[in-house]
């Protein structure tokens, strides 16, 4: 982030003005820690049984092990909620980065392959190597995440017309299927499909203090990058000539911000399964907010995104007590009626 | 000379649809064979002849009559009302991505049937005959939706944003599935998720006798209007330049695919990319015109449907992959193919 807001933009000649609002955005930010901090309060203090405030204050800031509250609170809810607001943020950062690096709207994790690449690769863990340490899913994680990239990218590079965002959003469909169906295959033989259908409904119920532990250094070295990367994204979203003529080697920036998402994806996928929307909702609602610059909408983006995962995850524990509705469908739920917005939206041919 | 050529053509075109179907009709009874004894009891092809004859053990009868047999017969049926219903949608649509499944009536339907399977009291027996009307219901009302919404009034129904609709449609659909069946106890629970996941589970003769009248009706009809297909596939202006009633034409020709669509899905579960593949298969063996084109695609979805749920009880014995997910397997990167190759 850089502190000196709203004054970035004017003396930055190389590049063509755009339509930014940091003003706005920096009221978002500050606003969207404020509603993440409160999320993850409410989050915490509703529940199988309801806490007070009070308690969950106490529970974070003056922990006393005797106390049963306390105990919930800081072993399985506190967690949950700070494992949600992370997943959100990755999903989101992902998601903004593919949609500028690709100039796609549609582009998404989920949609393009690579949530069911990870998916994929944590099938064959669960299969070959029972009780990796988390670490190593994470790993994996990556790696799967990639092969479904690698999956679809090739597939819209070979084709005649190269990556139209429908070609893109179809081979995404069945490089998807196929995996899945992969992972099913190795699920229903291996007989491990309860292990994995926990993954897959997408749930943060599980999360743990060690596995946040592995996952967040990887989530910080990725948003860092993103955060980082942010300038050459928005050259990029502009159109490869722009940002070539504006002095931008494309192709490292493009590898750089293709690590940065699978890390991204990869992680979130590792620790919550697959989750799509959010991170095809989000950046249409970052950049809708605070304009096309994507210095803003990248952190915006990781806040929103935070603060959607914790409510949906409330959602998924209230609407249907004692069970848990799966968080990845409560958000599709929620995401479906957008990206149909966003395909009839579109005035040319997609 | 012209004429005369063009009558040549067809004649060729005829001896070779014919040569297909027939080598197709001798694969599907081969794989009819393989498929008998194939499964976590063997059954010889001789215990298989003996046992049709009436002098098999009683064991070789059960396993025969039924057990394997309804369920071979129910995918054979499958797999030719799927092609077909996907050989039609190509044919209106114009596009040759598109299908029952991935145009979301898999899913309408498999709602509607998942709903009933929620609230129908565990202990009775569901009758069977209610299933394809049920999936037809949610089938319609899913194709209606992706209708409406990709339909925009100054541009009319682009394909492209026909299959993402679909796509969309489609995802929304099973993500309230998915909110639907959390609440189920876990057997049927399980169900559902196997039904998603394209397990043919209708495998006794009930379910052989409430597909069968619709792919009686509907197949006939289909194939009957053959012609009309083709005059569309040229297009809006000939079409209508040649004097066909097209909107009258094209929404029985639609209904019917969503019938034969939906019918099979209350029975089958969530298969995919049958009915995309089939029909470009057959295309590349008797060519576009759809007085062959719909009975050879009936016949490659019935062979792609029968080898799929064998290599299904056989690759990894004992436990069995869903149809569905050795179809997706298979269909996947045939379709990944397509895709590359399309030209828009």
């Amino acid at each position: 982030m850089n502190p000196q807001t709203g004054h970035v933009i004017q003396t930055d000649s190389s590049m063509p003005k755009l339509r930014t609002r940091p003003v706005a955005a920096s009221a978002i930010l500050l606003g969207g820690l404020i509603a993440v901090v409160l999320g993850l309060a409410v989050s915490i203090s509703v529940g199988a049984a309801d806490i007070d405030l009070l308690t969950v204050w106490q529970a974070v800031f003056d922990f006393n092990p005797d106390v049963t509250q306390h105990q919930i609170i800081q072993e399985l809810r506190l967690p949950r909620a700070v494992a949600a607001a992370v997943v959100g943020a990755c999903f989101a950062v992902a998601g903004a980065i593919m949609q500028g690096m690709t100039r796609n709207p549609l582009a998404d994790s989920e949609l393009l392959g690579l949530n069911a690449g990870a998916r994929f690769a944590l099938a064959i863990c669960f299969a070959f190597f029972p009780g990796l340490p988390y670490l190593y899913l994470i790993l994996y994680s990556f790696l799967g995440a990639a092969l479904g990239a690698a999956l679809v990218y090739g597939i819209g590079l070979l084709s005649r017309n190269g990556l139209t965002p429908v070609r893109l959003t179809l081979a995404g469909a069945a490089v998807s299927a196929l995996l899945v169906a992969l992972s099913e295959g190795i699920a229903i033989h291996f007989r491990i499909g309860q292990d994995l259908a926990f993954w897959v409904a997408g749930g943060v119920s599980g999360s743990n203090w060690p596995q946040l532990q592995s996952m967040l250094p990887w989530v910080a070295g990725a948003l860092l990058g993103a955060l980082l990367l942010s300038r050459s994204i928005t050259m990029l979203s502009l159109g490869e000539e722009v940002a070539k003529g504006l002095g931008q080697r494309t192709r490292w920036v493009k590898l750089a911000a293709s690590i940065v998402v699978l890390v991204l994806a990869g992680t979130a996928v590792a620790s919550v399964g697959s989750i799509g929307f959010v991170g095809l909702l989000i950046p249409h609602v970052a950049r809708f907010l605070v304009g096309v610059d994507y210095r803003w909408i990248i952190p915006c983006s990781a806040v929103l995104g935070g603060l959607l995962m914790i409510l949906a995850d409330m959602g998924a524990r209230m609407i249907n007590p004692p069970h848990e509705t799966p968080l990845g469908a409560l958000i599709a739920l929620i995401g479906v009626p957008f990206f149909l917005y966003l395909v009839r939206k579109e005035r040319r041919e997609l | 000379m012209e004429a005369i050529r063009t009558t040549e053509v067809e004649r060729r075109r005829a001896a070779r649809a014919a040569t297909v179907m027939s080598v197709l009709g001798i694969l599907i009874l081969a794989m009819l064979v393989i498929s008998m004894n194939t499964g976590y009891i063997r059954l010889a092809p001789l215990d298989v002849l003996k046992t049709f004859m009436g002098a098999g053990t009683d064991k070789q009868e059960l396993i025969l009559f039924d057990f394997r047999l309804p369920r071979i017969v129910i995918s054979v049926l499958i797999g030719a009302g799927l092609a077909v219903s996907g050989c039609i949608l190509q044919g209106l649509a114009r596009n040759a991505l598109a299908e029952p499944g991935i145009l979301g009536i898999n899913s309408g339907a498999g709602l509607m049937v998942i709903l009933f399977i929620s609230f129908y009291p565990a202990n009775s027996v569901a009758p069977v005959l209610l299933l394809p009307v049920l999936a037809l219901v949610g089938a319609g009302l899913a194709a209606a939706l992706i209708y409406v919404l990709a339909f925009k009034r100054d541009e009319g129904l682009s394909p492209t944003r026909l299959v993402l609709t679909g796509i969309a449609v489609a995802a929304g659909i099973n993500a309230a599935m998915i909110v639907l069946t959390i609440r189920l106890d876990p057997d049927r629970f399980q169900f559902v998720a196997a039904w998603l996941a394209g397990n043919i589970w209708g495998t006794n003769w009930d379910f052989v006798l409430a597909l069968l009248p619709w792919l009686l009706v509907l197949l006939p009809f289909v194939f009957r209007k053959s012609n009309v297909l083709n005059v569309l596939h040229l297009g809006e202006q000939a079409a209508a330049g040649l004097g066909l009633m097209m909107e009258k034409e094209r929404f029985y020709l639609l209904a019917a695919a969503v019938g034969l669509a939906a019918s099979c899905v209350a029975v089958s579960g969530g298969i995919a990319f049958v009915g995309l593949i089939a029909p470009h298969l057959a295309r590349r063996l008797v060519g576009p015109r759809h007085q062959h084109l719909l009975p050879a695609s009936a016949l490659t979805g019935a062979l792609l449907l029968i080898v799929a749920d064998t290599l299904g009880r056989w690759l990894l014995q004992p436990s069995e992959i869903p149809t569905g997910i050795v179809v997706a397997v298979i269909g996947a990167p045939y379709f990944l193919y397509l895709l590359a190759k399309a030209k828009a």
